[in-house]
């Protein structure tokens, strides 16, 4: 096995890693913060990009087309919200329903299963291409890690105010949040929406940064956020409590999973195989906090020591 | 100030659990009334605090804040009105965010949440003070996660947010049913102190006959989703816990006996 192989193909598993890092920032606003699974995002990401390559195909500008991406991610983050709050339907369900519709909506969008970008054509904001030999204010690298920086700026100041409280109240304690007056179906659709827009985002550079935009991109794509949650905190959540330092945990366990995974690439490993490995792999390290719980004994705080009220 | 008139509810309607929780309810309380609550299991008095505080839709009647109908509006919406404190001490407060953020939370109860800041410097001054008075040492750790609290500690701070923001009527469901004797007696003379400082317009759960005599201007006992017994003023405060037991003999012929209202 060729060690150069591997070493040159890290500064590509790093930016495609960041890549994904925005995509699990968004599942990390559903999953942790408004303690909601949603599903939408498999078919957001495509949404994403299908919207981002078919407007600038169109002759869009990029910033103009990523930002139409990301408004498709609101709008479909908006409905997954509504079949929950409005019409009563389990956050889960409501997901893949609007997951299942956006495989319509992406293919229309498209016109067909695949629509790919010429890079050399387009002036594209990432891309495979830009992660040699051009300057370093090109270099994809560089510029999506510009990206995440003001979104988790962007994220902090928000979920520092009023309305950002609310949200996560709603999803740490609905009942306490409607007490104190808070509309907690309001905020579960506006952290949807900003989870999908999110995702929607990462969908958008991600088509470019591949050339194209596929009807299958997205798929299994929640996993792949959930693993970027669970890294991040199980490397960092010692050291990191701040929200902006929990938001940059997750982007550096999107990282992380993709150098991985261009290691167990290297390694020869049938790549077959890659999304049952990434499943087994999620799905152990989401039981653990369940089997710490169960099989360790409770601590003086798990009890609550009354005495020292 | 509070009309509750002829309030029905009844949950799992038409399966084997029907159960009639509050049927034909009526009750008004005066401005700075603080009413204690006495009934037995399934007596209603939980229900009909939900009830109030717009949990759920009732079946029929009319809810009256001052005189305006709130019957139709949504939980969120009457909290402009309405403090709670609940029963478990897990269920008032957001246990991952901090005890300002907490506080924060509640004293934009009823107002617009838009995108200034969630807690501001002043206010995190203000709250220093106010934790102070609770004499916890909370001041000092404002900014832990309210999840390491103890449970008498989290009721304390779920007062003052229920009242940090003077309500209309402050509903307290047996807040301190959860809580060790001595913790609960703490937190009962804060409620009764908040609550006479601000001239709160209360109505207090307890199941505790010795509370209910001893706090508040006027009980009611209830018995299958009514109230079966209303006295106030003089004649409450002379009140006995063996007059309210006979009480209740009268009016339930006796199954009272299995009830947990005995260990008071």
């Amino acid at each position: 096995m060729d060690i150069m192989a591997l070493v040159n193909a890290l500064p590509g598993a790093v930016a495609q890693g960041l890549i994904w890092a925005i995509m699990a920032i968004g599942v990390y606003i559903t999953y942790r913060v408004l303690d909601i699974a949603d599903l939408t995002v498999d078919g957001t990401l495509c949404t994403g990009g299908a919207v981002c390559v078919v407007c600038m195909l169109a002759g869009w500008n990029v910033w103009a087309s990523i930002l139409a991406a990301t408004c498709a991610g609101l709008l479909a983050g908006f409905v997954t919200g509504i079949f929950h709050t409005f019409m009563g339907i389990q956050p889960i369900l409501a997901g893949i329903l609007t997951q299942l519709a956006l495989w319509s909506v992406n293919l229309k969008i498209m016109g067909k299963a695949n629509q790919a970008i010429n890079v050399d054509k387009y002036d594209l904001l990432v891309s495979l291409r830009y992660i040699k030999d051009v300057p370093f204010y090109q270099n994809t690298i560089f510029v999506v890690a510009i990206v995440i920086a003001v979104l988790i700026a962007l994220l902090y100041w928000f979920f520092g105010t009023e309305l950002g409280c609310g949200i996560r109240a709603t999803g740490c304690n609905a009942n306490m949040a409607r007490a104190q007056g808070i509309n907690t179906n309001l905020n579960k659709v506006i952290g949807l929406m900003v989870s999908n827009g999110l995702v929607a985002l990462s969908g958008a550079l991600l088509a470019q940064y591949q050339g194209f935009a596929d009807i299958n991109m997205g798929r299994g794509s929640i996993v792949i956020g959930l693993a970027a949650v669970i890294i991040g905190e199980a490397l960092l959540s010692r050291v990191f409590h701040n929200f902006a330092l929990k938001l940059l945990s997750v982007a550096v366990g999107s990282i992380v999973y993709y150098l991985v995974y261009q290691v167990v690439i290297w390694c020869k490993v049938d790549t077959d195989l890659l999304k049952a490995f990434s499943a087994v792999v999620v799905a152990i390290f989401l039981a653990v906090p369940y089997w710490k719980r169960r099989f360790t004994k409770p601590t003086v705080a798990a009890k609550g020591g009354e005495k020292n009220a | 100030m509070l009309e509750i008139k002829n309030v029905y509810k009844t949950f799992n309607a038409g399966t084997v659990n029907e159960k009639v929780a509050l049927n034909g309810l009526d009750l008004t309380l005066q401005d700075g009334d603080f009413v204690t609550v006495i009934g037995g299991n399934g007596a209603g008095k939980s229900t009909m605090l939900n009830a109030v505080a717009g949990v759920w839709p009732i079946d029929m009647g009319k809810i009256l804040i001052d005189g305006q109908d709130v019957t139709r509006l949504s939980e969120h919406k009457r909290a402009k009105y309405i403090g709670r404190v609940f029963q478990d001490p897990m269920m008032g407060t957001a246990a991952t965010m901090g005890i300002d953020e907490n506080l924060a939370l509640a004293s934009r109860r009823g107002m617009a949440r838009t995108l200034r800041t969630g807690i501001t410097k002043k206010e995190h001054e203000e709250y220093h003070e106010l934790l102070k008075t609770l004499e916890l040492g909370l001041e000092d750790r404002m900014t832990s996660k309210v999840g390491l609290l103890s449970g008498g500690q989290r009721q304390a701070v779920t007062l003052l947010m229920a009242t940090l923001k003077k309500p209309r009527l402050l509903l307290l469901d047996e807040h301190t049913a959860a809580l060790d004797p001595k913790t609960a007696a703490k937190v009962l003379a804060l409620s009764d102190k908040i609550v006479h400082e601000n001239h709160l317009t209360t109505l207090m759960i307890t199941h505790n006959m010795k509370d209910a005599i001893r706090y508040g201007n006027r009980l009611i006992m209830m018995y299958e989703g009514r109230i079966i017994y209303d006295v106030r003023g003089e004649e409450k405060a002379n009140l006995q816990v063996s007059d309210l037991l006979q009480r209740f003999e009268q009016v339930s012929d006796g199954d009272f006996a299995n009830d947990r209202m005995l260990l008071s």
